[in-house]
């Protein structure tokens, strides 16, 4: 056999490395930067945009009043929307064929209807069910009120939002559910823990790793969509400004106030999802960034050892 | 004296494939048994109807006395309730072949989350018998580890500690070494002895035949969804009585 002598490095000058000049997309930036400047310029210097009126409602009271509805409404159905989808994903699991039926039919009306006719249903609720009432079945047992008295336009906007949430984030949840391996669960079973715990302990804490990116996307679409309870005179950040130009014409700079408003909101919350999917994805996500840093570590033991 | 698990007529179908037609096992308590036999004879099958992770489709299995999963009334087994079903799984430790460690737990909150949630220690107590029980599987330094950060072989270590943790009378073993790297199969049997040798009771489904001759009391050889030959691992292994046997240990030799 013939061992060539590859391995010993042959006596070199140091080659400088030099990276190739992308001229095509130097020029492709040069050309959108110049047209982002332009738009930007005219939108500043528009007389008609009226920046200081922009400027004088950003800090307005009844803006911020709507904020607080804005936000209220959001959180308030996220977080009730979001309980509910569990037990419809749950349900939809379950061996049991009336509930996952159930579950499917649930998910099947709330997403095949527009949300704008959900909310002005349960707003007009009165017209088909004028009392509202809680008794035994059959019987003469109960109590009862009328139904403008308690669908309000804030109650039928919940009402709506979280019943029309939960079912989409019922279907993101499934995923999530779906996606944990069934060993999760039958290691959990396995050393004494109930269904209803290993769900909670092992499955959905590892689910979420799947949940939490698209539930965002669910969050920030309904903080916008909240903007449709205008529709049922709501109180909310779209209708304060409403509001506010239906008096003063200020269309266009009281609708840039509302646009700032939801592009903040949806920027903290965007930062608030970043920190959360790190903390739902520990164990997994962070685990390749963490093996090289060990790994790196070690290396540097090594060398410094060596030295 | 009582067997510690006793396996009567055990039969389970998926669908219209019968996967055990009749499997009667007795086992004594502190036993160490293996079970052996090609792919798809039913003996992870048969292992995962111990705890009832498999609902068997006839026959019954005691634990200890107990029927599990069910209450015997007369004549009739009738199902017990979730609640009723997890204490008699607590009392039967499982080691995967996957390991199956909780992905989103550190080594040693995988070995408290049972003892805290299930037998309702407080953390603290729960806390020192989870670093006894690393120490033990040699993993003492590694309790702060995530799962995706060990080895095969470790994480197949916090899985045998998991299961102990429990306390359980029996361990099951369902291919504990099948997922490893060849070089990683070692540590995890040496644990296993170890555990042997503290007494409890294992049943061990397993491709390691110098294992079994070594460490079990009892080899059983599964073809087909029944038992076809058992005895002194020595006897079972080196001299087969059945073909299927004999054709078996020749190829995993």
């Amino acid at each position: 056999m013939t061992t060539v002598a590859m391995d010993t490095p042959v006596a070199s000058p140091t080659l400088k490395l030099a990276p190739r000049r992308h001229y095509l997309q130097i020029a492709a930036a040069v050309v959108v930067l110049l047209l982002a400047f332009l738009l930007a310029q005219s939108l500043a210097t528009n007389d008609n945009m009226q920046w200081h009126i922009v400027w004088q409602y950003l800090w307005d009271e009844q803006v911020g009043r709507g904020i607080v509805t804005t936000l209220l409404l959001t959180v308030l159905c996220m977080t009730m929307g979001t309980a509910l989808a569990t037990v419809l994903a749950v349900m939809r699991l379950s061996k049991n064929r009336v509930l996952s039926s159930v579950a499917f039919a649930y998910v099947w009306f709330f997403r095949g209807t527009p949300l704008l006719v959900q909310l002005i249903f349960w707003y007009n609720l009165a017209a088909l069910f004028p009392v509202l009432g809680i008794g035994i079945p059959f019987t003469s047992v109960g109590a009862s009120v009328s139904t403008n008295a308690v669908i309000t336009a804030f109650v039928a906007a919940v009402l709506g939002f979280t019943l029309n949430e939960a079912a989409y984030m019922s279907e993101i949840v499934r995923a999530g559910i779906q996606s944990v391996n069934i060993g999760q669960r039958e290691a959990a079973l396995s050393t004494g823990m109930t269904e209803s715990q290993s769900m909670r302990r092992i499955v959905l804490p590892q689910a979420m790793r799947v949940i939490v990116p698209p539930t965002a996307n669910q969050a920030i679409n309904l903080l916008k969509a909240t903007s449709l309870v205008a529709f049922i005179a709501g109180g909310d950040l779209l209708s304060a400004v409403q509001d506010i130009y239906a008096v003063n014409f200020a269309v266009i700079p009281l609708l840039v106030v509302a646009s700032i408003w939801y592009l903040v909101i949806v920027t903290v919350a965007s930062a608030g999802q970043y920190y959360l999917e790190r903390w739902v994805g520990r164990g997994v996500t962070n685990f390749s960034e963490a093996a090289v840093t060990d790994q790196i570590a070690s290396i540097e033991a090594r060398q410094g050892g060596a030295a | 004296m009582r067997p510690m698990v006793e396996i009567t007529d055990l039969h389970k179908s998926f669908g219209r494939v019968e996967v055990l037609r009749g499997i009667n096992i007795a086992v004594p308590p502190g036993s160490v048994t293996s079970i052996l036999g090609p792919s798809g004879s039913g003996k992870s099958t048969m292992l995962r109807c111990i705890n009832h992770l498999e609902k068997p489709t006839a026959g019954a299995i005691q634990v200890d006395g107990e029927y599990v999963g069910y209450t015997r009334n007369g004549d009739t087994l009738s199902e017990i309730s979730g609640r009723a079903l997890a204490r008699q799984r607590a009392g039967i430790g499982m080691v995967f072949q996957r390991f199956d460690l909780y992905a989103h737990m550190t080594a040693i909150e995988n070995i408290i989350e049972g003892p805290i949630r299930v037998l309702g220690k407080s953390r603290t107590s729960a806390m020192e018998e989870a670093r006894e029980l690393l120490d033990r599987v040699g993993l003492g330094d590694r309790a702060r580890a995530y799962p995706a950060q060990l080895s095969g072989g470790q994480q197949q270590r916090v899985a045998i500690a998991r299961a102990l943790a429990m306390k359980p009378k029996v361990m099951l073993f369902d291919e504990p070494t099948s997922a490893l790297d060849p070089e990683l199969v070692g540590e995890v049997l040496s644990v296993m002895k170890e555990v042997a040798n503290s007494g409890i009771t294992m049943l061990v489904v397993t491709h390691e035949v110098a294992f079994a001759r070594e460490v079990s009391n009892e080899a059983i050889f599964m073809a087909d969804g029944v038992v076809v030959e058992r005895g002194d691992p020595d006897e079972v292994l080196r001299k087969p009585n059945h073909p299927r046997t004999r054709d078996f240990l020749s190829r995993v030799l």
